[in-house]
C-alpha cells in the first residue's frame, strides 16, 4: 500500500492540472454577480436628446450585452441576437463600447438592430464600472436591478439554451 | 568619407532621444506617475493576462491606468484605488491574492507542504537509526560467515 502513495499524490496533481487546462482563463468571475448593477446616464446611439439609464429597466427582466462597431465575435453574435430580438423573451440593451469611429449607427441601420436601446459608451468609463475586459459581454439584470449573471464571450445558441434561458427562466422572465 | 560617417552617426544619435520617447510616461506630475508606476506593476492586465497593468499596450490598460491616474490626481490613496478596482474586476486583478478564506491554502501550502516534507524526512531518518541499531547475534554472524567461505 504504502509504495502507491507517491502514485496516488502524482495522480491527483495530473487531475487537477488537467482541470486547470481546460478552464477558460478569460472567463474572470465578476464581483457583480448579486450586487446591484452599476448606474449610469448615457446618450442614445442615433439620438441627441434621449438618454438611457439602468433605473428605466427597473421591474424588467433584461440582458446588458456590451459590444462595439470594431469587434469581431460580435459580428458573429449579432445574427443570435437578432433571432432573440424577434421571440422577444426580454429586452436587450447593447451598450456601445469605445465606438470611436461612430460606426453604431450606420451598422445597426444596416445590418438591422436587436437591441431596445443602444447607449453610448465612447470613453469606456461604464464599461470600467461594470469590469468589461473585452467586447463582447453579456450581463443578466433581474427585475430588482441585481447583476444575475454575466457571459464572457459571444452568445451562440447553445450557450443561450444552457446558460441564459435557465437563469431568465428562474427569474421569472 | 569620414564626414559622411560622422553625419551618420550624428543622426543616430538624434534619433535615439525618439526612441526613448516611448517609454516615458505623461510628464505632468512626475509623483504621480510614479506611484502609478508602482501600483501598475503589482496588477494585472484583463486583456493579455499575464503581462502587469504598467507593462502592457492593451487599449483597457491604457484607460485603466487613465482611470488611476485620475483617481490619484483626485487625492485617493493607493489603497483606495486598489479598492476601486477589486470592486469592478475581482481579485484576480491583483497580483497578489489577498489572504483570505479561498486563499489559506494558496498562501500556506508552500508550508504545508515543508511540515509534510519535514514529517517523512523525519521518519526516515528515525527507521535509519534503529536500523542501526538492530543487534547481530552469533548465529546470523556464523551464516554469514557461512555464506562468505562458501564463494
Amino acid at each position: 500500500m504504502k509504495r502507491w502513495i507517491p502514485l496516488i499524490v502524482f495522480a491527483v496533481l495530473v487531475g487537477f492540472f488537467a482541470k486547470g487546462l481546460f478552464l477558460n482563463p478569460r472567463e474572470v468571475p465578476s464581483p457583480f454577480i448579486g450586487k446591484a448593477a452599476p448606474a449610469f446616464t448615457l446618450p442614445v446611439v442615433g439620438s441627441a436628446e434621449k438618454t438611457f439609464s439602468p433605473a428605466d429597466m427597473q421591474g424588467k427582466v433584461w440582458v446588458l450585452n456590451v459590444w462595439a462597431p470594431w469587434c469581431v465575435s460580435c459580428r458573429q453574435e449579432h445574427p443570435v441576437l437578432m433571432g432573440l430580438a424577434q421571440s422577444q423573451p426580454v429586452p436587450i440593451v447593447g451598450l456601445n463600447w469605445k465606438d470611436k469611429d461612430r460606426e453604431a449607427e450606420a451598422l445597426l441601420a444596416q445590418a438591422g438592430s436587436p437591441y431596445a436601446f443602444v447607449p453610448d459608451d465612447l470613453s469606456g468609463k461604464v464599461g470600467i464600472d461594470y469590469g468589461v475586459t473585452g467586447t463582447p459581454e453579456t450581463y443578466v439584470i433581474d427585475k430588482a436591478g441585481i447583476v444575475r449573471m454575466k457571459h464572457i464571450g459571444p452568445i451562440d445558441p447553445d450557450v443561450w439554451k444552457e446558460k441564459f434561458e435557465p437563469k431568465l427562466k428562474e427569474l421569472g422572465a | 568619407m569620414k564626414k559622411l560617417f560622422f553625419a551618420a552617426l550624428a543622426v543616430c544619435a538624434l534619433s535615439l532621444p525618439a526612441l526613448a520617447g516611448e517609454a516615458t510616461l505623461n510628464a505632468e506630475d512626475p509623483v504621480i506617475e510614479q506611484r502609478l508606476t508602482n501600483l501598475a506593476e503589482d496588477l494585472r492586465c484583463l486583456v493579455c493576462q499575464n503581462e502587469s497593468l504598467a507593462g502592457s499596450h492593451a487599449e483597457l490598460a491604457e484607460d485603466l491606468r487613465r482611470e488611476i491616474r485620475t483617481q490619484m490626481k483626485a487625492g485617493k490613496d493607493d489603497k483606495q484605488v486598489i479598492e476601486y478596482l477589486t470592486e469592478r474586476y475581482g481579485d484576480f486583478v491583483l497580483y497578489r491574492p489577498p489572504f483570505k478564506p479561498v486563499t489559506y491554502l494558496l498562501w500556506l501550502g508552500p508550508l504545508l507542504f515543508l511540515l509534510v516534507g519535514g514529517a517523512v524526512w523525519f521518519q526516515t531518518m528515525k527507521r535509519r537509526r534503529t536500523m542501526q541499531d538492530t543487534p547481530v547475534d552469533e548465529k546470523q554472524l556464523a551464516a554469514a560467515a557461512k555464506l562468505l567461505d562458501e564463494k
